[in-house]
């Protein structure tokens, strides 16, 4: 049935076709739903046929599980809050779909959960189509093909988002994201940077008081909580006991708050071999041996005896080391090199946390740090193998 | 000592020359595609830098400065004026040593470099640097820090630079942004990585 409306509106596609500038458009839906009838037309040597498409897809769905777990823990805080503040229904336009659907109930998982959700899928929608439109624009002025990775930058880059954004800001971040990270480079696997993280970094910079601070994190107008790192960098208690920083109940952005939803997802794309074990296992070194040295060292700045295992549970760290510095294109490509990368990111994370004042949480900032010397870790590397391989003769 | 350590720190990382004052950027661009002549290069600012820094620290402090002169019994002279001109002079010293140095000892990295390493002389980065010198009036140990330092963290900064630009070879850049365009654009993105550092007060 889709196959016979696809290859009916093939023509159409084609060259000297009259939508033949959309050709990228269609060739992604026909692949993302049919194999491809051309295959490798000689032998060839692949033992299994993990091709992109699938590898980023992989991703996107590991993704939805800090999705879920992630709304529900905004939708439960949200929930918490109005109910303090005793409002009955949530002020914003979400009140016309929400109203009828829930009671803004903290007790009950079902309201939690879809008010939750009505924060995320309006971004995650918003996200998606302005950076599909840049690159359909890209793809069909330059012609080459559209890529499955963008579904994986746009879920992600939702992720990193505190859930009381505005929907034309994310608009913006995903657009420079898109464009200046990954298109002005020609695309998917030509970037140096990641391009959620760029769009990120970005906003960051651009709009630091919708991005950072106490009042965004809860999506209540007017309700302010600070994340625990927040509360950290200024000498107060963190607010919530280890257990619960673990499972997620703190502020932050989507996808950072709970960790075993994280490590769920961090088995699924070990297990598959999608994502790198090497550098995981770097950025966990270097933050807990970085962590350690700092406990070490006596100091009036409070941040300086934060344990190695808070900085684990605490702010992006995990969701960063599972999601982000594993993107397999901005990160080191020799064996070695990947485990340098992990552990470079992972003590610039602790290194931005605990020594700059200015910046409470460093993971984003320490990913796209590692992603500027991947490249110049991997020349170290290959120069040593071939030196080794010369002595050897 | 921790007072320098700190020093050192933020001339490389929280003020570095290339990516936060953006100094030095005609020879961080033309040098840096390849990361052996990068950090070639990188190495003879560094040497550079570590010298003229203290050196002309040392010719503010006994001879420019206002009342500088009174060891040789002129109190009331200000010679500040010709700063500018002394520093320059004594660069261009340096750098025509360190040239003779390299074309005897090392030819490989003087022919890479050409022109550019006679360049260095009116290398912003380096006159920077001894500018800064005057302005946040460091002593003569601390000037020595700051000159190492800032020459570490350009060498860092250009290192860098030639690592992604190596990788970007590979790249399908947009027609009227290849070349120095699409290397505009890198060092705006490197330079966002480095606003990590932005803020540390060592």
């Amino acid at each position: 049935m889709l196959r016979r409306i696809l290859d009916r509106v093939a023509p159409h596609f084609e060259e000297e076709g009259r939508l033949s500038a959309l050709f990228p458009v269609y060739e992604a839906i026909d692949t993302a739903l049919f194999t491809p009838g051309h295959v490798t037309g000689g032998a060839s040597h692949v033992r299994d046929g993990l091709d992109l498409k699938r590898l980023m897809l992989t991703v996107w769905f590991a993704a939805w599980i800090p999705v879920f777990v992630g709304s529900y823990i905004v939708g439960f805080q949200a929930n918490e809050a109005m109910q303090v503040a005793g409002l009955a229904s949530t002020d914003n336009w979400r009140a016309i779909v929400l109203d009828a659907l829930i009671n803004y109930d903290h007790t009950s998982m079902w309201d939690n959960f879809l008010h939750g959700l009505a924060y995320f899928i309006p971004l995650y929608v918003v996200v998606f189509l302005v950076g599909i439109a840049f690159e359909v624009w890209f793809a069909s002025k330059r012609g080459h093909e559209i890529n499955e990775g963008f579904f994986v930058t746009s879920i992600l880059f939702t992720l990193t988002l505190p859930p009381g954004t505005p929907l034309w800001m994310a608009a913006v971040g995903i657009a420079f994201g898109v464009v200046i990270g990954k298109e002005v480079f020609g695309g998917v696997g030509k970037n140096f940077l990641n391009p959620a993280l760029t769009g990120r970094a970005f906003l960051y910079f651009a709009y630091p008081a919708q991005m950072s601070g106490d009042a965004v994190w809860v999506a209540v107008d007017g309700f302010t909580r600070a994340t625990p790192l927040g509360n950290a960098a200024i000498g107060e208690a963190y607010g919530i006991d280890f257990w619960q920083a673990f499972f997620g109940n703190m502020a932050g952005s989507f996808g950072e708050t709970s960790t075993p939803a994280i490590l769920v997802a961090a088995v699924i794309l070990l297990v598959t071999r999608v994502a790198s074990w090497r550098i995981m296992l770097g950025c966990v070194l270097g933050l807990v041996g970085a962590a350690w040295l700092f406990n070490m060292i006596p100091s009036s700045n409070p941040m300086f005896t934060m344990t190695p295992a808070w900085h684990l549970v605490l702010g992006g760290f995990a969701f960063g080391a599972v999601f982000m510095a594993t993107d397999p294109v901005s990160a080191a490509m020799t064996d070695t090199g990947r485990l340098v990368y992990g552990i470079l990111i992972g003590v610039m994370c602790v290194l931005i946390r605990v020594v700059n004042p200015a910046f409470p949480e460093g993971m984003m900032l320490a990913i796209l740090f590692g992603n500027l010397f991947a490249p110049l870790i991997d020349h170290f590397v290959t120069q040593s193998n071939i030196k080794r391989r010369i002595a050897r003769g | 000592m921790e007072q320098y350590l700190g020093l050192f720190i933020r001339a490389v990382f929280v003020e570095n020359m290339a990516l936060t004052f953006f100094l030095g950027m005609c020879t961080f661009i033309a040098i840096s595609k390849k990361i052996s002549t990068a950090f070639g290069l990188g190495v003879a600012v560094v040497v550079v830098l570590a010298i003229t820094v203290p050196v002309n620290n040392l010719i503010y402090n006994y001879l420019l400065r206002e009342g500088a002169l009174a060891w040789a019994g002129y109190p009331d002279v200000d010679l500040s004026f010709v700063g500018l001109l002394s520093y320059i002079g004594v660069i261009a010293a340096m750098v025509q040593i360190l040239e003779m140095f390299l074309d005897r000892f090392v030819p490989v990295l003087y022919n890479a470099l050409g022109v550019f390493l006679p360049l260095i002389t009116v290398n912003c980065a380096i006159l920077g640097a001894s500018l800064f010198m005057v302005e946040r009036d460091y002593t003569f140990a601390e000037s020595m820090v700051f000159g190492l330092g800032a020459g570490v963290g350009w060498a860092l900064a250009i290192t860098a630079l030639a690592g992604v630009r190596e990788k970007l070879k590979y790249s399908d850049v947009p027609e009227g942004l290849r070349g120095l365009g699409i290397t505009f654009i890198s060092v705006g993105l490197i330079s966002l990585c480095f606003m990590s550092f932005g803020g540390i007060d060592i």
